[in-house]
């Protein structure tokens, strides 16, 4: 049975800033921000891997902090600076320390859960730069991989904090 | 001269774009589509009084509701049964929209079609369904019982009965020296990969073209799903695999419902739509495995040789039967790992329950086999008094029985079970060091001083990999000199683009950087099976190597041609055909690739080169009758059987005298998966598995409650290890023992981290604690439980 498919539901414009760039979008209030990064703004680098804020896939920087964004409406995240995985590149476009870590260490394998964990990484190495095997471990505690066991993810955040130290400052990832 | 890549620990090519955020996966597609959500049976077992549609096509952006009733031609029909086997005797499918009745919570029973996910999940809260309730029969102990039935017309709810015996196993346990019985089970779990199913179908009215992308295990297998239940022809149907966020078997083709509904509706409304399942959605409407209840019968010698052994097991195998006997079948045959039997009977029930269907998880009913197996080894060496390794290695099958055939028994594939090559010995020896099994009774008497249980466990398998029928390989050289390769399996997170580039790069000569590989495209492969049963490496590696053969042959023939020199006097190095010793004399590939297609136009750099050689003999055509213009190779590997990895897991654990908590202390791989095509990769496997085995083993099940209703359908309640879960680090130690079914000696690498989970944490556990483990998995409750059922009974005998 198929019906025309009439206007859907009321939206407000919002403005959201990714990575640096301010968009502007149509939303309905009850639109997750997982949805509106991934769907309207096409930053489906973010996944998402449960929808109840358990498996850590979506998270991304919320003024610097890491977030569920499956736990978050678009129309709430306005205020902020957002961070998606895709912002963890150098300016020049080429990897950030944390994407460059889990290339070296093999921290990936379907890539499904790798952007929740490099974000989480990203802002975990800001607040701590030089992570024993423990905090590493703690680090990343709350998201969920399926493939790697997360041995070499542990490895990851030790080598991107290595690779971190040899940056200057200034040019980190993000912005 | 290029290096070697075989053996390698190459980075993988796969990492940029994953770790960029620029993977595509299902859901990444087709932007804009319209979304289906789907009406699911919230009841286990009910017939279907009336289902009314009408409060939906008020819902606004609703573009179509579907029920059964809508369904047409072959989508009204019940889904295929993909696996038939004589055995199965009752096997039954599901539609893909429920007809008269639901078997299972979860159960698909109306989709709508909506601008975007949200509106369609309110019009389908709006469907009203009324039901007239049935019995509903959880677990195992009902399913025997079978005072209520799953489907009316199966008798004892009993899909399947099948036997294989080799010997007189009852005549040779009868007259054993020693004799044991063990009564085992292990409970449901699923392969969750973090990415659950997703489906995205466009219509493309004007080329009558359907085009799919699904986050699939084989393209080519919901390919045929589409056409056959469509009424397309396959040609007009294409399946494409994006990025698949983990499969672990549950990706394999059903197909599900949706992955037909999804085409179904984008033709119908000649709109793209879009599926992509939410995690609950996954839990109760796509596929478990593992659940079994055993009943082992042993006779072995005063050495623990194994004389006769008799299994009967109870299989659950949910509601319904799509993919046949594979697991059970795959249990009963794997069950006899690196052992000789002289004598063997095995027989299965496979039960029907009104629970999720049940179909192959990573292992594939290896676990279980191998637990069966594993426990009975190690009931026999405590009966004797023996050491476990021992005893094992008293039974064990010798390197110079190879190849050695079970009897007669069959394997999932249809053939004979023949293992093709292993060393078990050596195994056991390496595995043996790399725990320091010697050393454990005196950390153990140190840990007891100290007040701690600490437990050490450990347990063999053979795993059939790379199971047929086959697979194939295209390799083309493009006039630039890069080289495209396709194969028709699918890939989710294996690495296959890095794999095969480096067999490709070191069968042709040419830089691992200027090949690349394309996985599950049925437009650039129609001919392939999926990726299953730790079998891409061993069918593609293979199916690639010979077609990267064809193409370098073809490569040297014209390079001989315009070199004038002899085929053997030529070598390619990183992409340049040379004479040896003369290495001016040369051509590059690209050069070659043009003056394969001798007929087009001079329009890039290699092309200009060509005009300098002139190839063949003015009085003959430009494309000889044999042959083809283009350079490329291509070939099929289809081997006569499965080739047999193997593996040894130990593991110390220590449990908590006071909580019953079990930490891993220490975990130990030894593996053979022959030829090694990149370490780092199969390294990265065996810790995947490993982390799944400790979930399997000491947290995850599928808590169904007595009216089938999964009450743990959530990552908040489904317990999946967390890194603080896993092992800090898994010692892991090869073994190279080449196949020789396959040109490079390949064997199958990806289940291999799973497979003795549950038996090694069991004999570990068991061998902390003083008593027997024979539930799995097994949490600290139920080992608090344990140990005072057996605290009293202890104290009881010593009352009496
Ligand atoms: S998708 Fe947000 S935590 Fe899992
Ligand atoms: S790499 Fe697949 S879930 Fe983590």
């Amino acid at each position: 049975m198929t019906t025309p498919g009439t206007t859907a539901e009321h939206t407000e414009t919002i403005r959201l800033r990714v990575n640096g760039v301010t968009h502007e979008v149509d939303v309905p209030p009850r639109r997750l921000l997982s949805d509106a990064l991934r769907h309207d703004l096409g930053l489906t680098g973010t996944h998402v891997g449960c929808e109840h804020g358990v498996c850590g896939a979506c998270t991304i920087l919320v003024d610097g902090q890491p977030t569920r964004a499956c736990l978050m409406f678009a129309i709430a995240a306005q205020e902020y600076e957002l961070t998606t995985v895709e912002g963890m590149t150098r300016p020049d476009g080429t990897l950030g320390p944390v994407q460059q870590a889990f290339k070296d260490c093999h921290g990936l394998q379907c890539g499904f859960c790798t952007p929740g964990f490099i974000t989480t990484i990203e802002a975990g190495l800001e607040e701590n730069p030089d992570p024993t095997p423990d905090e590493a471990r703690d680090m990343i505690s709350g998201n969920l991989c399926r493939c790697t066991g997360y041995q070499n993810i542990v490895k990851s955040v030790l080598r991107a904090a290595e690779l971190k130290r040899e940056i200057p400052t200034g040019e980190g990832a993000g912005q | 001269m290029t290096t070697k890549l075989m053996g390698e620990p190459v980075a993988r090519v796969e990492d940029d774009r994953l770790v960029t955020g620029k993977g595509r996966y299902a859901d990444d597609i087709m932007p804009g589509a319209l979304e289906m959500a789907v009406l699911r049976s919230p009841h286990a077992h009910a017939r279907i009084r009336s289902i009314d549609v009408d409060a939906v096509l008020d819902v606004p952006g609703v573009h179509a509701v579907y029920t059964y009733d809508d369904l047409e031609g072959p989508m009204a029909e019940p889904l295929p049964l993909l696996i038939p086997h004589p055995a199965l005797t009752h096997g039954r499918t599901q539609y893909a929209l429920a007809k008269d009745e639901v078997n299972y919570v979860g159960e698909a029973i109306a989709v709508v079609v909506a601008d975007n996910r949200y509106l369609a999940e309110d019009a389908v809260g709006r469907i009203e369904v009324e039901y007239d309730f049935l019995p509903p029969v959880v677990g195992i102990d009902a399913a025997r019982a079978a005072e209520n039935l799953v489907h009316e017309d199966v008798p004892g709810n009993v899909a399947a009965v099948m036997e294989q015996s080799f010997g007189d196993a009852e005549a040779a346990i009868a007259s054993a020296p020693h004799r044991l019985s063990l009564d085992l089970t292990v409970e449901r779990s699923a392969c969750m990969p973090m990415e659950g199913r997703g489906t995205v179908a466009r219509w493309d009215e004007d080329l009558n073209r359907m085009s799919v992308w699904t986050s699939t295990q084989t393209s080519t297998g919901v390919r045929a799903a589409v056409a056959t239940k469509l009424g397309l022809d396959l040609g007009q149907v294409d399946v494409v695999t994006p990025d698949v966020g983990g499969g672990f078997g549950v990706k394999i083709v059903h197909p599900w419902p949706e992955e037909l509904l999804v085409p179904m509706a984008a033709k119908a409304l000649r709109r793209p739509v879009k599926f992509t399942e939410d995690r609950r959605e996954h839990f109760i409407s796509s596929a478990h495995e593992r659940g079994q209840q055993q009943h082992i019968e042993v006779g072995f010698d005063d050495e623990g040789r194994v004389l006769g052994m008799s299994v009967k097991f109870w299989h659950d195998n949910g509601a319904y039967t799509p993919y046949g006997l594979i697991v059970p079948i795959i249990t009963s045959t794997q069950l006899l790992g690196p052992y000789k039997l002289p004598n063997y009977r095995v027989s299965f029930e496979s039960l029907y329950t009104n629970t999720v269907i049940v179909t192959p998880y990573r292992g594939a009913g290896r676990p279980q086999g191998v637990y069966a197996m594993e426990r009975t080894m190690d009931a026999i060496a405590a009966e004797l008094g023996m050491d476990r390794t021992e005893v094992r290695e008293n039974n064990f099958i010798q390197p110079e029985d190879f190849p050695y055939a079970h009897g007669e028994l069959t394997f999932q594939d249809g053939r004979p079970l023949v293992y093709d090559s292993g060393n078990y010995p050596e195994m056991m020896r390496k595995a043996r060091a790399l725990v320091d099994w010697p050393a454990f009774e005196k950390f153990r008497d140190e840990a007891r001083k100290e007040g701690r249980k600490v437990g050490i466990g450990i347990a063999c398998y053979v795993e059939g990999t790379g199971v047929g029928p086959y697979e194939g390989g295209h390799v083309h050289i493009e006039t630039s000199g890069k080289v495209k390769v396709s194969t028709g399996l699918t890939t989710q997170g294996q690495g296959h683009q890095t794999a095969f580039a480096q067999i490709v790069a070191d069968e042709l000569g040419v830089r691992f950087e200027d090949v690349e590989v394309v996985t599950g495209d049925t437009r650039r492969s129609p001919y392939s099976v999926g990726t299953f049963a730790s079998r891409a490496a061993v069918m593609s590696g293979s199916a690639i190597a010979l077609a990267a053969r064809n193409a370098r042959a073809k490569a040297l023939r014209l390079a001989a041609d315009a070199l004038e020199a002899d085929v053997d006097d030529l070598e390619i190095v990183d992409g340049i055909v040379r004479v040896k010793g003369a290495p001016d004399s040369q051509i590059a590939l690209g050069t070659l690739a043009v003056l394969s297609n001798p007929l087009r136009y001079a329009f890039d750099e290699a092309s200009r080169a060509a005009t300098q050689f002139a190839v063949g003999d003015p009085s003959k055509p430009p494309v000889a009758e044999d042959d083809e213009p283009g350079l490329e190779g291509k070939d099929y590997y289809s081997p006569p059987r499965s080739t047999f990895a193997s593996g040894i897991h130990a593991v110390i654990v220590e449990t908590d005298p006071e909580t019953a908590e079990i930490r891993i202390l220490k975990y130990a791989v030894v593996h053979d998966c022959g030829t090694l095509i990149n370490p780092r990769i199969v390294e990265g496997q065996v810790h995947g598995g490993v982390a799944q085995g400790v979930g399997g083993a000491l947290y995850e099940r599928m808590a169904y409650d007595e009216t089938g209703q999964l009450q743990n359908a959530s990552f908040m309640d489904f317990l999946m290890p967390y890194v603080t879960e896993v092992p800090e680090t898994i010692d892991i130690d090869h073994l190279e023992t080449p196949s020789p079914l396959n040109p490079l000696g390949i064997k199958g690498a990806g289940e291999a981290g799973v497979i003795p989970s549950a038996a090694v944490f069991a004999a570990a556990i068991e061998d902390a604690e003083g008593f027997p483990i024979t539930a799995m998995p097994i949490s600290p409750s139920e080992l608090y439980a344990l140990r005072l059922t057996h605290s009293t009974t202890s104290h009881e005998r010593t009352a009496s």
